[in-house]
């Protein structure tokens, strides 16, 4: 894609720019649309109906709600840090912006194929913690303090059985190019992460019990990153109100919104690369069918969007199933549980392939 | 490292108080090492106030004490003055108010497994309950006009008598709540993380429990089988066959935070038994005959208790002889419930007072009056 806006603008710059404007309009659309699924889903878990005025079945109360927040006055008290108080949403957003470059949405688009694509999602998804700390303290509230420290705690732990996982399945793969990861599963179904990767052989049968352990440790840590229940302490509303974000109003808290519901699709389209074959139909595709070629990326992104979203509504159905932990239970079961089996599980797939 | 308390002010206005309650929380970090609950806000002199209302006139506002189980404050208030002026309400009237009274405590129940539920961040669980609640509102609704605040139980007889519908329609409701016992249980109560959250946590022993005057649920989730229903019955409770659950430490210590809760869904069965009993049995009459033309009790005091929902629901009137009350104290168990925090709460998480909270189950009306 870059290389195709270099062409063209000869500017490496612009072509940069440019190359993250898709994105960002995804990730725009994607929480609009999300954040009425999410109020659709726990309305019909509830016994309920949930927004049916604005629209079809409420479609447009997210746009609605938007237009509101834009319109809202910005508060900023005054025992606030204002300097750090005014940036920390944008870091936060910029820094989910950032990591949704590079994820392969299909076969010809993808933000930046960078070769440590999961390093820099790795990276970028951590460094999250600067921006929800610096809301944290800039409020100088001391409930978005609690919020924000227990968010510190809460992301750099999990962030260690998570690198633990994506260190299994880089060996798997053998590199960390969350394009060419992607391609490597291409074909067939059986070539997918979750049945044991491209290759046929005694290993791969070998392998499959332990892709699903790392896919379940993934998906655990990776749910626990993004801040969601079980795991949403840092904002847990009947402890401590609102945690990081109590103080914010209108489009700061919008940002925040934004970036938290960005971050459900990240780590289900994280899964889905790893595990479900990324932008890669299980069945074929009907443009080879029907001999028309521009119909295969439209398909690819397709099942790329419909695999994360099932992610999505996996974790909007735990969060309207299942209570909260508690800090220190959430401490637990990432350092005696997750921890270890991440380990063991790293040390086997590695035997294994050595085999 | 030199450490500092940090004192946190959990309220007025706070999702997890249940109503307008200030905690002074001291932490260390995120442990609680003092708990100061601080009250008031919504003191209404109902008290005071009854001084100056006739005997009747005082039923309206033991509805707004404790206004998740209207009901049952009527059921108390009316209890101590026909005592006090050795009335003898007809058999229809104690049916339909024990049969009212046991709805209420169900709604009430409802209501506190539900917010201890959301306190903990389970979301759909309050829901479903609430959803239940609307059904015996609509019970009510249906037998005297209003859904929170009743004004029903008068001394001596009733407001309205039943609908004809009210007993089909008790039964269809009795049909139907059964399986969603079931489905609270299998969504919330028996859920590991819940159990997790609430096994051991805010144990209160029965030798302490006794100690600092904790009555109804609060008290039986400590182990203490003493249920005013049956140890100092009142109304026709004698004639009915039920159970009085108790905290057995199932999943943790006797008398944690989930024993609280899990005796409170026990009662909601052992009170459908109750209406269940009762509904059948309802005798004909008119639920107004023995309302007296002037309530003037003669000089005197007297003490009434009952099992309200919450615990011990106690009225201590002094009568003078005239048409006022003199003095009208209530003794509300979410006051002596509150009063237990400081004592269960300390040493364990912010977290954790949340959860203590709401397993006792107080509200805010009733401890302010």
């Amino acid at each position: 894609m870059q290389n195709y806006l270099i062409e063209i603008f000869g500017s490496e710059i612009v072509a940069y720019i440019l190359a993250t404007v898709p994105v960002l309009a995804f990730i725009v659309l994607f929480v609009l649309f999300a954040v009425w699924l999410e109020r659709k889903v726990s309305a019909h878990m509830q016994d309920r109906l949930g927004p049916m005025r604005v629209g079809w079945h409420g479609v447009l109360q997210t746009l609605a709600d938007f237009l509101k927040l834009l319109q809202k006055e910005d508060i900023i008290a005054t025992a606030n840090d204002k300097a750090l108080f005014n940036i920390a949403p944008y870091v936060v957003f910029v820094t989910t912006l950032a990591t949704f470059t590079m994820l392969p949405f299909t076969s010809i688009f993808i933000g930046s194929n960078a070769d440590v694509g999961i390093f820099f999602v790795l990276a970028f998804s951590g460094a999250v913690v600067a921006g929800i700390l610096m809301a944290g303290w800039a409020s100088n509230n001391k409930y978005s303090l609690y919020g924000s420290l227990r968010s510190a705690a809460q992301i750099v732990s999990y962030e260690i059985p998570t690198a633990l996982v994506v260190l299994t399945m880089i060996m798997l793969y053998g590199t960390m190019s969350l394009g060419e990861i992607t391609i490597a599963q291409t074909s067939h179904f059986w070539n997918w992460g979750i049945f044991g990767g491209p290759e046929l052989g005694l290993a791969k049968i070998l392998l499959v019990p332990f892709m699903f352990v790392a896919f379940i440790i993934l998906f655990i840590s990776t749910l626990a990153e993004s801040n969601r229940t079980p795991f949403d302490l840092p904002e847990s509303e009947s402890e401590l109100v609102a945690g990081f974000n109590t103080e914010y109003s209108g489009i700061k808290f919008s940002m925040f919104f934004l970036s938290e519901f960005a971050n459900m699709f990240l780590i289900g389209s994280i899964l889905v690369i790893f595990f479900f074959g990324g932008y890669n139909s299980p069945f074929g595709y009907l443009g080879n069918l029907l001999g028309i070629e521009w119909l295969i990326p439209i398909e690819q992104l397709l099942w790329f969007l419909g695999k994360g979203m099932f992610f999505v509504f996996v974790d909007m159905w735990l969060r309207w199933t299942l209570p909260r932990v508690r800090v220190d239970q959430l401490m637990t079961i990432c350092w005696k549980y997750l921890i270890p089996y991440a380990f063991f599980n790293l040390l086997i797939v590695g035997l294994i392939l050595l085999i | 490292m030199k450490t500092e308390e940090m004192i946190l002010n959990m309220g007025p206005q706070h999702p997890s108080t249940h109503g307008v309650l200030r905690l002074e929380l001291v932490l260390d970090g995120e442990v609680v090492h003092d708990v100061k609950p601080h009250i008031g806000y919504l003191h209404r002199c109902m008290e005071k106030h009854s001084e100056a209302m006739t005997y009747p006139q005082v039923v309206p506002y033991t509805d707004r004490m404790d206004y998740l189980a209207s009901m049952y404050n009527n059921f108390g208030y009316v209890g101590a003055v026909e005592k006090l002026m050795d009335i003898k309400v007809p058999e229809r009237v104690e049916y339909i108010r024990v049969i009212m009274g046991e709805l209420q405590r169900i709604a009430s129940h409802l209501v506190a497994l539900g917010t201890f539920g959301l306190d903990l961040g389970a979301f759909t669980p309050f829901l479903y309950l609430f959803r239940d609640r609307e059904k015996i509102l609509d019970l009510f609704e249906h037998t005297c006009g209003a859904r929170l605040l009743y004004n029903y139980m008068w001394v001596g007889g009733l407001s309205h008598d039943i609908h004809p519908d009210f007993v089909r329609k008790t039964k269809e409701f009795i049909d139907y709540f059964r399986p969603t016992i079931v489905e609270l249980n299998n969504l919330l109560t028996f859920n590991k993380i819940f159990i997790e959250r609430t096994a051991n946590i805010g144990v209160c022993p029965a030798k302490e429990a006794i100690n600092l005057g904790l009555s109804g649920p609060n008290l039986r989730g400590s182990g203490v089988k003493f249920d005013l229903r049956k140890d100092d019955t009142y109304s026709i409770y004698n004639r009915f066959d039920f159970e009085i659950p108790v905290g057995e430490g199932r999943v943790g210590t006797v008398g944690d935070c989930w024993d609280r809760y899990y005796v409170r869904v026990q009662e909601v069965e052992q009170s459908l038994r109750i209406i269940e009993q009762a509904i059948d049995q309802i005798p004909d009459g008119d639920v107004k005959s023995e309302i007296p033309r002037r309530v003037k009790p003669p000089v005197g005091t007297v003490y009434h208790r009952v099992e309200a929902p919450k615990g011990e629901l106690g009225y201590f009137i002094i009568s003078d002889g005239s048409l006022n009350p003199a003095r009208v104290k209530v003794r509300a168990p979410s006051f002596v419930s509150l009063s237990a925090i400081g004592q269960m709460a300390k040493g364990y998480l912010v977290a954790d007072v949340v959860a203590i909270l709401g397993s006792l189950d107080i509200v805010l009306g009733e401890i302010d009056r």
